[in-house]
């Protein structure tokens, strides 16, 4: 994928005190020819606010995305058929509690992708195996445990063949044996050739799977480069400062 | 101890201590007057049921429409639902009875009291269901929302297979309990001269001047409805608690 992002920007009107708040502050990004971006940053710094555009699903106030030369819609009917070409999964609650897992996984090929139930059902059986998930699909989410439930959201975001996974700190809510199960799905689709913007802290993984890494704070893109240029030691003292905070250097 | 026995215990000992408090009051009991009018009590009871059937059907339709309107965002909508809800559950059910029957129904030309008195005991009910309602639906965490739309959901899509199924599950045990409240509500509908139960036990009274024998039946008929309906409410609960653990 080749992503273009100009001039970006967000606002919000805060509902207690009715100002507005710019969370994105004309944010610039403009990727290589890559498979895998990560963005990082402090918490606050817009990361999730640009992820949200980015799956259609909040309107920028102002600025340009595109994704390999096609710029994003802006009106709603259009955004939920771009919407019906990515996986975007949330860190927590992306799956539907009163279905079972297989229900789930097979409510948006049915409702949105046309797929007859008995398609539906053919299609999810080969990457549940995979994953190890077939033996939960009867399963009701909170019967799972949280990696469970995180890699069924992923299958549930893959299963509909999107043209890229949008992950929003998967990990972030889960405990480190968990973490580690997800980041390996994650890692095994990225090495099957499946594109994917991914918010992450988890800066060993992001060093490991992305062709590029943006670090976003203040509404803005303070760094870009691949990992190799971010690890090392960058100029910004932003990025400095937040490689020792997470790294514990 | 299991919790069978031991309400058991407490209806055994509930019922010795009501008899012993008859016994020694000396009460003569005469049923026989009470026998012959069986057919109207339960004919009465009968009505009871129908009707609180009837108004709950109608309070859910209510309620529903209430709800929306109060999570419509549009102020007047909103304002009209809000005034709705507050009027009514801030006013006792008889003036509310009495006015919608003589008043408001006269003056519209509605003269069946059986659907006059289902209608007021509905927008009775609606008021309260709507709250229920509201509650249900803002019990949907926005992450649902979201992912919904994340996978190309329509809003109506959205309302029909994602939220409107988990709040129908959070709701429902609420919606039992205010059944209980209708069913036992109901009673005051005797006041526009309609025969349900409570009524029926007033007139057979009237009949046999035996006011503990038309009366005790009274309350043991509205329990075989109302208790199920609790039991119903609380299993309802247990198995909602369990979905989402
Ligand atoms: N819908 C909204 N309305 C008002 N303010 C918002 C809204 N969404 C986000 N914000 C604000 O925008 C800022 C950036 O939020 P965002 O969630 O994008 O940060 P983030 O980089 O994802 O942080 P984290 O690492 O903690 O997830 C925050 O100050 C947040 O309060
Ligand atoms: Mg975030």
């Amino acid at each position: 994928m080749n992503l273009v992002i100009a001039d970006l920007v967000q606002r919000f009107t805060d509902p207690r005190t009715g100002r507005l708040a710019t969370v994105l502050d004309g944010l610039e990004l403009r990727t290589g020819e890559i498979g895998a971006l990560v963005l990082v940053g402090p918490s606050g710094g817009g990361k999730s606010t640009l992820l949200r555009i980015l799956a259609g699903l909040d309107v920028p106030t102002a600025g340009s995305v595109a994704f390999d030369g096609v710029p994003l819609p802006r009106d709603e009917a259009a955004l939920r058929g771009y919407r019906r070409t990515m996986g975007t999964v949330f860190q927590a609650y992306n799956l539907f509690p009163h279905l079972t897992a297989m229900e789930n996984l097979v409510l948006p090929l049915v409702h949105v992708h046309g797929l007859s139930r008995g398609q539906a059902v053919e299609r999810v059986r080969e990457p549940l195996e995979r994953f190890q998930l077939a033996a939960h699909a009867h399963k009701r989410p909170a019967e799972l445990s949280g990696g469970q439930k995180q890699r069924i959201a992923i299958l549930r975001a893959l299963v509909v063949r999107p043209r890229r996974l949008l992950l929003d700190e998967p990990t972030s809510a889960l405990d480190p044996d968990m973490k580690a199960e997800v980041l390996e799905m994650i890692g095994e689709l990225r090495a099957a050739g499946t594109e994917f913007i991914l918010v992450t802290h988890e800066m060993a993984f992001a060093r490991r799977a992305a062709d590029e890494i943006a670090f976003i704070a203040d509404g803005r893109v303070a760094f870009h480069g691949s990992p190799a240029e971010f690890f090392a030691a960058t100029a910004d003292p932003r990025v400095r400062g937040f490689l020792a905070r997470t790294l514990g250097t | 101890m299991p919790r069978w026995l031991a309400h058991t215990i407490v209806v055994i000992l509930l019922i010795a201590g009501i008899s012993l408090a008859f016994a020694r009051v000396g009460y003569a009991w005469n049923w026989a007057g009470v026998w012959e009018y069986r057919g109207l009590l339960v004919r009465g009871w009968l009505t009871t049921v129908g009707v609180s059937l009837a108004a709950l059907a109608a309070s859910v339709l209510v309620g529903a429409l209430a709800a929306v309107m109060l999570r419509s965002g549009r102020p007047l909508l909103e304002a009209a639902a809000r005034v709705y809800v507050e009027l009514i559950r801030g006013t006792p059910l008889l003036v509310q009875l009495l006015l919608g029957f003589y008043v408001v129904a006269s003056a519209v030309g509605l003269e069946n009291r059986y659907v006059a008195g289902v209608l007021v005991l509905a927008l009775f009910a609606g008021a309260y269901m709507a709250e229920i309602f509201r509650g249900g639906l803002d019990a949907i965490p926005r992450a649902q929302i979201d992912s919904a739309r994340a996978i190309g959901l329509t809003p109506s899509q959205t309302l029909r297979l994602v939220v409107l199924p988990q709040a129908v599950r959070l709701v429902l045990p609420a919606v039992a309990g205010q059944l209980v409240s209708l069913v036992k509500d109901s009673s005051l509908l005797s006041v526009i001269a309609i025969s349900e139960f409570t009524l029926a036990a007033q007139e057979v009274n009237s009949f046999t001047y035996s006011t503990l024998e038309s009366y005790l039946p009274l309350a043991l008929g509205y329990l075989a409805l109302t208790l199920p309906l609790s039991a119903l409410a609380r299993l309802l609960e247990r198995r909602f608690r369990y979905e989402t653990a």
